[in-house]
């Protein structure tokens, strides 16, 4: 198996351009993971049940566990590692603090990358809508009120560019 | 002047940046140089013996390190007491690899490590098992039979058995002129928390590691691999600073944390090993139970007698108990009554503490059948709880060291609305939904266990504070910060905790609610030492304004110490360190429950809940619209961490009553469900509105802060309250949980 060919790709990760020499079968997340050790991505079932694992590719929300690596080649990714602009954090991240919006801390990630990503399809309106658009990112601590008091805040105030 | 107190203030999670930015690392996150991966191979039947393994193929796979099965397991501890954690309950503990026996389906049988975690997932398909197949018994109901009295051990003390029948409970029972009865069957579930279990461990040569672990007790794991392994206790460390969530599953080690240590030290290498979701549901889980409940009344709407019996699932190696059946007594005073536990054992994984253990189970039942002996008699359920209300525990005729239930039921129901509630069932319509609102009584313990910290007043003039618990995801780190900040006279910056690692003072494992009471208490006795100390020692400055003051004069606050109402007189922390020749300033300190004084003493926490919901008239959907608890947990140290302990639990009380459960394939003894897409828990669009009080409750007998915990007290009402909503909404009484839309079809 070990012989099987390397493909060589490019992922441009946080505005970084990344060279990967990896065996096709590696998903996404686990590239960022174990590879770029970008170990802010998280697994939580490796199955697309969860939605921890909620990247940023190419401006759009997707669950990083479903796609293999190569399949993105040449695609632009951002993280939870690139959210923050330096040490000052999005708003999205301070409204999370502020609102007590997690307790393990686990989900977070991928709470805040989905929540840009559907901020930015612009189809959630309401409170009910937003809670129906971010249900695929589950908590199992139930810190679920203050994850979408933070988005509501945010949308609100109308800076989730 | 006065130092502002940060203990009762909001405070927001101090590990908040770390967490929204991705730079908090778990588990299966920390860097080895040269890593190889572990796979876990689970048993695919349920019961029976391996005649063969055949490892030939995985062998010849490029990248394979090695196979590790029950064949080739190096001999390791003999004795089961060594293998026995903290929260090991009597029996036999599991030895994984250690034969060729299968107890129950899922059970670890081999490890594969390879390069790289594909290559040894992969690895496990070419893996081939012989096995030899017996007959076995997992589902509880079909085994009741077999139900017997649990086995006593070393944790019989923390979970003894129920109290002592009272009066004549049948001849109680026979006369009340008013009856409630029923059944409860409550389905398995797992805990499944956010993060998979994993462990990394750092292979640092001549017996020595360093593992990162998933777990709620560094200690607890770390005597665990020592005693297992035969290493020197001070060359294992366990770190856990980060811990994403655990519920209980992290009280005992995992199977993971000892397969990860084998491999290390065969092969002299650093290994990570991380379960994949469904391995999730092949350890502890909260057991399958039979509740029966037989409760009457008499004319006034007094309780005269109540009986509880229970069976609860355990493995067939391990007693594992839950206290399911007191909690009545511990609230409702009755002459005459019937308290039963037993256990069937079943060829399933030990269960393991799962979020108020038995008391949400119990709790459920019995606040169901108070609800139905409540219509029965025609009194408002509420009023019926309060006549029967005592403000002493009845089980033990002893005072509690505080309880204000009573508020909890006049604040929730005036927030609710509760008054205006028309009691007949089925009677509130909205649109096509049957409307109801239910409620319930919550109880916990208030646990406290004993604990070490070490205080240190550093150079700098700050305070360092050292403790072995973890974070789960409690606020721990936030509330321990303001309790020795507060104690200190500092800020919040000035306060550095330290914690998530076996090597600092001891603490229990992070479970029962009781690590703010414990490792907080053990804070407030060391940094109380610590000044005690920096008092001598600016006494013994030469020239010292201090000499001649008494000690309960002297106050620290602001970075310094000064003479109280003697602004003048003051000496700050860098002149203090300065004058110690600028070494810092430590003391360690063992702080716990003041036994003699509490044993004179019941302790609890009470809430109550109040639900409303909707059910769809034609399909039967159940949606709660609103929920509100009420809690009295003594002094909440965070209200804003706080809050969240108990809205977590709140939608954890939902899930139990209307989301999730393992379910189980009787013919083929396995979990049918075990991933996140079958196994249902509530999603963001599950969420009603919720609402938390807390009661001002203050306890000076509990512990220096009046600390009772509230980790789990959040959930143990909402179920019962769930379930007396659904019969509120439609006169349907259903006692199994979790209630699915098709009971009420
Ligand atoms: S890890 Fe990708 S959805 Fe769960
Ligand atoms: S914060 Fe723990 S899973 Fe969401």
């Amino acid at each position: 198996m070990r012989s099987s060919p390397l493909w060589s790709i490019m992922l441009t990760v946080n505005r970084k351009d990344y060279e990967l020499e990896i065996l096709p079968w590696v998903s996404l997340l686990d590239a960022l993971r174990d590879r770029l050790k970008l170990t802010g991505t998280k697994k939580g079932c490796d199955h697309g049940q969860c939605g921890a694992c909620t990247v940023i590719c190419d401006g759009q929300r997707i669950l990083s566990c479903l796609s293999l690596a190569v399949m993105k080649n040449g695609s632009e990714i951002t993280t939870i590692e690139g959210v923050a602009n330096g040490s000052e954090l999005h708003p999205l991240q301070k409204a999370f603090i502020e609102h007590d919006a997690f307790q393990c801390g686990y989900c977070t990630p991928g709470q805040i990358c989905s929540a840009l990503g559907m901020l930015t399809e612009g189809k959630a309106q309401t409170r009910e809508e937003v809670k129906e658009l971010m249900s695929g990112n589950l908590c199992r601590c139930g810190a679920n009120a203050g994850i979408i008091d933070a988005i509501m805040e945010v949308k609100k105030g109308g800076d989730h560019e | 002047m006065e130092n502002k107190l940060l203990v009762g203030k909001p405070v927001s999670r101090l590990e908040g940046f770390e967490k929204v930015t991705g730079n908090a690392k778990y588990a299966a996150e920390y860097a080895a140089p040269d890593l190889l991966y572990g796979y876990v191979v689970n048993s695919t039947i349920t019961k029976g013996k391996i005649l063969s393994v055949d490892v030939s193929a995985v062998l010849e796979l490029a990248g394979v390190v090695k196979v590790f099965t029950h064949e080739n397991r190096p001999g390791l501890a003999w004795f089961d007491l060594q293998y026995a954690d903290m929260d090991a309950p009597p029996g036999t503990v599991f030895k994984p690899l250690s034969d060729n026996k299968i107890r129950y389906n899922g059970q670890p049988i081999a490890l594969i490590v390879a390069e790289d975690f594909e290559t040894a997932r992969y690895a496990s398909t070419l893996l081939k098992f012989v096995f030899e197949e017996e007959p076995f018994d997992t589902l509880l109901t079909q085994n009741l039979e077999k139900a017997r009295n649990p086995k006593k051990g070393m944790s019989t003390p923390l979970k003894p058995p129920p109290p002592k029948p009272k009066g004549d409970f049948e001849k109680a029972y026979k006369n009340a002129p008013f009856q409630a009865s029923g059944d409860f069957l409550h389905a398995t579930e797992h805990h499944n928390p956010m993060e998979l279990y994993a462990t990394t461990t750092v292979y640092e040569g001549e017996g020595k590691l360093t593992i990162y672990d998933k777990t709620q007790g560094t200690i607890n794991n770390q005597l665990y691999v020592a005693n297992v392994f035969g290493l020197k206790y001070k060359n294992v460390r366990v770190l856990a600073p980060y811990v994403g969530g655990a519920f209980g599953s992290g009280l005992r080690p995992q199977y993971q944390l000892f397969l990860c240590v084998l491999a290390a030290l065969e092969l002299k290498r650093n290994v990570r090993v991380v379960l994949e979701r469904k391995q999730m549901f092949s350890f502890g889980h909260r057991p399958q139970v039979v509740q029966s409940l037989r409760f009457g009344a008499n004319t006034e709407g007094k309780i005269t007698a109540m009986n509880h019996s229970a069976v609860g699932e355990t493995s067939k190696y391990e007693d594992y108990n839950e206290i399911l059946v007191p909690w009545s007594h511990k609230l409702y005073p009755a002459a005459n009554t019937l308290f039963e536990y037993k256990l069937a054992p079943l060829d399933l994984a030990t269960p393991i503490d799962m979020r108020a253990p038995g008391g949400v189970s119990g709790m459920h039942a019995i606040e169901c059948i108070m609800d139905e002996l409540a219509y029965k008699l025609n009194i408002d359920p509420l009023e019926f709880r309060l006549r029967n209300y005592s403000d002493i525990d009845p089980s033990t005729q002893k005072p509690f060291t505080s309880k204000e239930l009573r508020q909890c039921y006049e604040k929730g129901a005036e927030k609710f609305g509760w008054n205006l509630r028309n009691p007949k069932p089925a009677s509130t319509i909205r649109g096509n939904k049957l409307v109801g609102w239910g409620m319930a009584t919550g109880i916990w313990d208030a646990y406290q266990f004993p604990a070490r910290a070490e205080a240190i007043l550093t150079k700098e003039g700050k305070l360092e504070i050292h403790n072995a618990t973890t974070d789960i995801g409690t606020g721990t780190l936030t509330v321990m910060t303001q309790i020795a900040a507060d104690e200190m006279g500092l800020s919040l910056d000035e306060v550095s905790f330290y914690y998530g690692d076996s090597k600092k003072p001891f603490s229990m494992f992070q479970g029962g609610s009781a690590i703010t009471a414990s490792t907080g208490a053990a804070i407030v006795v060391a940094v109380k030492e610590l000044k005690k100390k920096i008092i001598k020692k600016i006494k013994d400055i030469p020239d010292s304004p201090f000499k001649e003051i008494p000690e309960e004069e002297i106050v620290f606050r602001n970075g310094m110490v000064h003479q109280i109402n003697q602004p003048n007189v003051f000496i700050s922390f860098n002149e203090i360190i300065r004058a110690n020749k600028n070494k810092v300033i430590k003391v360690t300190k063992l702080g716990g429950p003041d036994l003699i004084k509490i044993r004179k003493f019941s302790k609890a926490t009470h809430s109550a809940s109040f639900v409303e919901l909707e059910i769809d008239k034609d399909l039967g959907t159940i949606s709660v619209t609103r929920a509100i608890t009420a809690v009295a947990a003594g002094k909440i140290i965070n209200p804003k961490t706080a809050k969240s302990q108990i809205l977590g639990s709140m939608i954890w009380g939902i899930s139990k009553a209307l989301h999730e459960e393992t379910l189980l394939d009787q013919h083929l003894g396995k979990y049918m469900n075990a991933n996140l897409g079958e196994y249902h828990i509530p999603v963001h669009a599950d969420i009603p509105q919720m609402e938390v009080i807390f009661a001002e409750e203050r306890d000076s007998v509990i512990n220096e802060l009046g600390i009772k915990g509230v980790g789990e007290i959040g959930m143990t009402a909402i179920p019962a309250a769930v379930a007396n909503a659904i019969f509120h909404a439609t006169g349907k009484r259903i006692n199994d949980l979790p209630i699915h839309f098709e009971k009420l079809l």
